[in-house]
């Protein structure tokens, strides 16, 4: 990436006569926590930033995006954080007579009602229907303030994964993998011949044959080595 | 001369490792050294060598520790058996539990501990090679490693300690300066508003000497703050 001319804050703010950029133009740069990134007026806080003093200020480290007025930050690395309507991938990792633990990768563990489940089973019979240790597909139904959540089974395609093999990426690069309007996805299932089911917390349910299944891997890998390369090579 | 009365800077203020007053020791620093952890650094400062690894955010466990209103910071400083010439006994000692708490409440300063209730977030620092100013090396390694675990923060912490040796004041002591000198004074700083969030004073210094220091270890701050921004960009310091 060497080479090739990044605009800043700084170097636009020429033209413009102002403390940031106005226009509708995307700008991006990398950044670290408590960098300066301009003065607070005429702009709107977006993700990774924070206002003091009337100047806006990083808290992740990543790259700096200004979209419009809007200034955000696509951090680096990420945990997943759960937002009702995701479509996760998780592990049950207890239960009790009516609920499973299930950990969708998160701070903390989902919980899955008896009500919420894949199928009727007895009081006390929830081992019966999934097991500790089986991965579900499920999607995130509430979450609260204090970052519990509850998935839900009910639902089209939700289901215990009985057979293919499960895969992690970190979250931020999924939009990567999908692709623009799912291009990148779509070719993927074309040339491996998988059955391929993107979680929105970076597991992955790669369903097909062997060979398949290792060129899906292989994507994977190469996309973690790709985005690591771009931030070791300096975007910025 | 006897013991104790080392001679540890010279009449042109060179100092017994070629240093000036105001230099401080080398310093590298490496991302991700730690492939499971979800943040990590190394950082080489002059002969210490420190490592520095984030786990979480996770549930807090035992659940008496749960905040319900921001995640809690559980910081373990641990030196190696075999960091010192004298084999440290391995496992909590004073020492070590009083560093681990200073550091959590410097670090508490910046991260942004309110976006994750009932949460812990794990800071691990490992001392591999020890010569003086450990706590420093790791309390800035955490921050740097807090950064690249993408846990939210307002500025990074970075740490310095000034001393007096031989009634000069001098900055980032090293062992022998440590070990004989007369006073030492780690600080850490915000470097991007300036502010204090972690200070400490061993032996007497007036207050002209304490001003000299206070200068010495902000300068240096600011230095160091470069470098760890360049490492948290490209991944490593130097290239």
């Amino acid at each position: 990436m060497k080479g090739v001319l990044v605009a800043r804050l700084d170097n636009m703010t020429e033209k413009k006569n102002a403390a940031g950029p106005q226009d509708k133009q995307r700008v991006t740069r990398l950044v670290a926590p408590g960098e300066d990134l301009g003065d607070l007026e005429g702009h709107e806080l977006g993700h990774g930033v924070i206002a003091t003093d009337g100047r806006i200020r990083a808290t992740k480290n990543g790259r700096m995006n200004v979209n419009g007025n809007t200034i955000s930050i696509e951090p680096i690395r990420t945990a997943y954080v759960p937002r009702p309507g995701d479509l996760v991938i998780g592990y049950i990792e207890g239960c009790t007579n009516n609920i499973w633990f299930v950990d969708i990768g998160a701070p903390f563990n989902a919980i899955l009602p008896m009500s919420l489940g894949p199928s009727k089973a007895d009081f006390g019979g929830t081992r019966s229907v999934i097991d500790i240790g089986e991965a579900i597909l499920c999607r995130v139904q509430e979450v609260e303030e204090t970052h519990s959540s509850v998935v839900t089974m009910k639902g089209m395609g939700l289901r215990k994964i009985r057979s293919g093999a499960v895969e992690n990426i970190d979250p931020h690069l999924l939009g990567r993998l999908i692709g623009k309007q799912g291009k990148a996805l779509r070719q993927l299932k074309e040339e491996s011949e998988c059955r391929v089911i993107v979680g929105d917390n970076g597991r992955l349910w790669i369903d097909g044959d062997f060979n398949g299944t290792l060129e899906v891997r292989n994507r994977l890998r190469s996309l973690t080595a790709e985005a690591k390369a771009v931030t070791l090579g300096g975007v910025a | 001369m006897g013991y104790g009365d080392v001679e540890m800077i010279d009449a042109n203020g060179i100092r017994n490792d070629g240093r000036k007053a105001g230099d401080v020791r080398p310093i590298s620093i490496e991302l991700g050294v730690v492939p499971v952890a979800d943040g990590s650094c190394r950082m080489r400062w002059g002969t210490n060598d420190v490592i520095a690894a984030i786990y979480g955010p996770m549930e807090a466990h035992p659940r008496k520790i749960q905040r319900q209103d921001r995640a809690v910071l559980d910081v373990r400083y641990n030196m190696a058996p075999f960091s010192t010439s004298d084999r440290i006994r391995p496992g909590f000692n004073r020492r070590s539990r009083e560093i681990s708490k200073v550091t959590a409440e410097a670090l508490e300063s910046v991260v942004m501990l309110e976006l994750y209730p009932r949460s812990k977030i794990r800071v691990e620092i490992e001392i591999i090679c020890a010569e003086a100013g450990t706590r420093c090396v790791g309390l800035t390694a955490a921050s740097v490693a807090l950064a690249h675990a993408g846990i939210p923060m307002t500025d990074l912490v970075v740490s310095v300690a000034s001393g007096k040796i031989n009634d000069v004041v001098v900055c980032d002591l090293n062992k022998a300066e440590d070990n004989y000198g007369e006073a030492d004074l780690p600080m850490g700083v915000l470097p991007n508003t300036g502010e204090l969030v972690f200070l400490q004073m061993d032996g007497d210094l007036s207050p002209e000497e304490f001003q000299e220091a206070w200068d010495y270890n902000m300068n240096a701050a600011m230095v160091i703050h470069e470098y760890c921004v360049e490492a948290l960009k490209t991944g490593r310091y130097p290239q």
